[in-house]
């Protein structure tokens, strides 16, 4: 037998070495796996731990008179007295997010528009993309100090006006990201289609580009929606918050979040057990809208 | 009497698109005036408190609200801050690491999607529905489970002990903050990193598993160092987000405007102390300014943190 392979001078000991190394990646690469699998079913058990404390907190908080009754003090002692609810919190929110999507949305919608049919690689379009990125990450409180140095300083006092701009600096970078990012999807064939048909370019953009663009810009509309729904210290330095039923934009304004934040730390269980019942429908709506965002990005693919 | 060249049609359609341009440009320095508006009211806001205490407003611990002898300092809520964003940064990289890692080559295709899916619900959660989570759930699982049991023993080991050992029993501590926080910014940290991961070739990660390479050992060898810069940018975004969250953390660090010298102390972050006290402190006070320096100082860290991250994350997540 004429091969190079020597018994006597491939000593077993290297065999074993091998053999311990494989044993050894293979343990190693166990472990680690062990170690993600741990990690992820932790993460999980965080989001079960906090939708099933909301649950069983919220729902057994929530009735007709938490959604129909304003806030009333602590009943704590005293069966006789009303019990308060969150009307006046859930109109407040209804209403700051509203006017904060209306006005943001159209603003982001045209930045986007301008970072992906106009500013292709130009400095200012590069500059534009960076600050809305930082502003879309930027602590949401300073949005709030300086809504309160613009807007409640010179009109001597809180206000649900300054809430609703607070709510609409943070939709616009939302805005202008998917907008962006679904415009910069379309293909460019579909563009020149339209201009070689002798279409303007603004025409192209409105009836051609964001109707293609259509389900993910409604997508990142939703999305901004949510995120300002559940936004509580901007809200705390510009609308402050309110018992009662109001639909004054010049004058302090009720919000869920904030209604939640104070009502959770007043001490008294009545009022916690409504803070539970707000934190509920808060995250309630907040994940139903963007499950119903999700479900349209996924049309779109 | 020559007229136009140009048909009114042609014309009028020029006029559209010059008006629609500026109005998507302005749109866009509005957003650049914004941010510039952000950084000039804060300091104008802050003035008067860097006027009246000078540049040692940085270091100073006093916070002393008491008329005709007010002292304010920055010392306190900065180290909060920086300390509980980077002890949320140590529990969460880790463990975003691990999920992000698991989601992209270990589970099998069928849980990717629902798993991935359920923690990108986790990071729509509004930060204040942690904050109570927080204090009804965490704060007495901390105190009873990790506090008082541990608290003792490891605060016995020399040197070093003092970090352990405290006397609060309220339970809102730095540490239930820097909990809280890394459960916070765990999904968002560990989203960015599975999209980081997604971006390298399969053909490397073939080439390796041909060669014999374990998961790890790809992981390891090939995907890290291929996405490391962008791995750190998703890093930097993370923390960007732990030093400017404001309500998870007023809920249960304790809002107690001292050096906090044990992780069990209670203390406060930039943020808090400016969501607990901005509002009840008169306007145009001295108070009021220094909150407003303050929340500038947490601009100028965030701003330096994100711009960062957005650098580093350049070349990927286009």
């Amino acid at each position: 037998m004429s091969t190079t392979f020597d018994p006597s001078t491939a000593p077993a000991k290297d065999m074993a070495a091998a053999r311990a190394l494989g044993q050894r990646r293979r343990l190693v690469d166990r472990l680690v796996r062990y170690a993600c699998v741990f990690a992820t079913v932790i993460g999980l058990l965080f989001l079960a731990s906090i939708l099933f404390t909301l649950v069983v907190r919220g729902f057994s908080a929530l009735d007709l008179t938490t959604l129909t009754h304003e806030f009333e003090p602590t009943t704590y002692g005293d069966d006789t007295l009303p019990r308060g609810g969150l009307l006046h919190a859930i109109l407040g929110s209804l209403i700051q997010t509203g006017i904060g999507t209306a006005i943001g949305t159209p603003i982001g919608l045209l930045v986007g528009t301008y970072l992906a049919e106009y500013a292709r690689g130009s400095k200012l379009g590069e500059a534009v993309r960076f600050v809305s990125d930082v502003l879309l990450s930027a602590p949401s409180i300073l949005i709030g100090l300086f809504i309160y140095q613009l807007v409640v300083l010179p009109m001597g006092g809180f206000s649900g006006l300054a809430g609703a701009l607070a709510l609409a600096i943070i939709v616009i970078p939302v805005v202008v990201r998917t907008t962006e990012d679904m415009l910069s999807l379309i293909p460019n064939t579909l563009r020149e289609a339209v201009v070689a048909l002798g279409a303007p370019k603004w025409k192209m953009v409105i009836l051609v580009c964001w109707r293609a663009a259509l389900s993910g810009i409604v997508t990142g509309i939703l999305l901004a929606f949510a995120r300002i729904t559940g936004e509580t210290a901007p809200l705390l330095l510009t609308s402050f918050g309110n018992n009662v039923v109001s639909n004054n934009l010049f004058r302090s304004m009720a919000s869920l979040p904030v209604a939640i934040y104070q009502q959770a730390n007043s001490g008294f269980p009545d009022l916690i057990d409504i803070a539970w019942a707000g934190a509920l429908l808060v995250t309630l709506g907040v994940l139903s809208v963007n499950i119903i965002a999700r479900v349209l990005l996924r049309k779109r693919k | 009497m020559q007229q136009p060249v140009t048909s009114p049609s042609r014309s009028s359609g020029a006029f559209g698109d010059k008006l629609f341009e500026w109005l998507c440009r302005g749109a866009g320095l509005l957003v650049l005036a914004i941010l510039g508006a952000i950084i000039l009211t804060l300091l104008v806001g802050a003035l008067p408190a860097f006027r009246e205490f000078g540049i040692p407003f940085l270091w100073s611990t006093s916070w002393n609200p008491v008329e005709g002898r007010e002292n304010y300092g920055a010392a306190v809520p900065v180290l909060g801050t920086i300390i509980t964003a980077v002890l949320a940064m140590i529990i969460a990289v880790p463990a975003a690491f691990g999920v992000a890692f698991y989601l992209t080559e270990l589970a099998p295709e069928w849980i990717r999607g629902p798993v991935g899916t359920a923690i990108e619900l986790l990071a729509a959660i509004p930060s204040i529905i942690f904050g109570m989570w927080g204090l009804f759930v965490l704060v007495p699982i901390v105190q009873n489970y990790i506090q008082l049991p541990f608290g003792e023993i490891l605060g016995s080991i020399p040197l070093i002990g003092f970090i352990f050992e405290s006397n609060n029993f309220a339970g809102t501590s730095v540490f239930a903050a820097s909990l809280v926080l890394a459960i916070m910014i765990l999904p968002f940290i560990a989203a960015t990193m599975r999209d980081v991961f997604m971006t390298v070739p399969p053909v490397y990660k073939e080439s390796a598993y041909g060669l014999g390479a374990t998961r790890w050992e790809v992981m390891r060898g090939v995907v890290i160092p291929y996405t490391r810069i962008s791995v750190v940018g998703g890093i930097m975004l993370g923390l960007g987000r732990a030093l400017g969250e404001t309500m998870a953390v007023t809920f249960v660090i304790g809002n107690a405007n001292r050096l906090a010298t044990s992780l069990f102390d209670p203390s406060t972050t930039i943020a808090s102390v400016v969501a607990m006290e901005f509002p009840e402190s008169l306007m145009g006070s001295l108070k009021q300014s220094s909150l407003l320096a303050l929340g500038f100082l947490l601009f100028v860290i965030s701003f330096i943190v994100l711009a960062s991250s957005r650098w580093l994350l350049r070349s990927r997540l286009k």
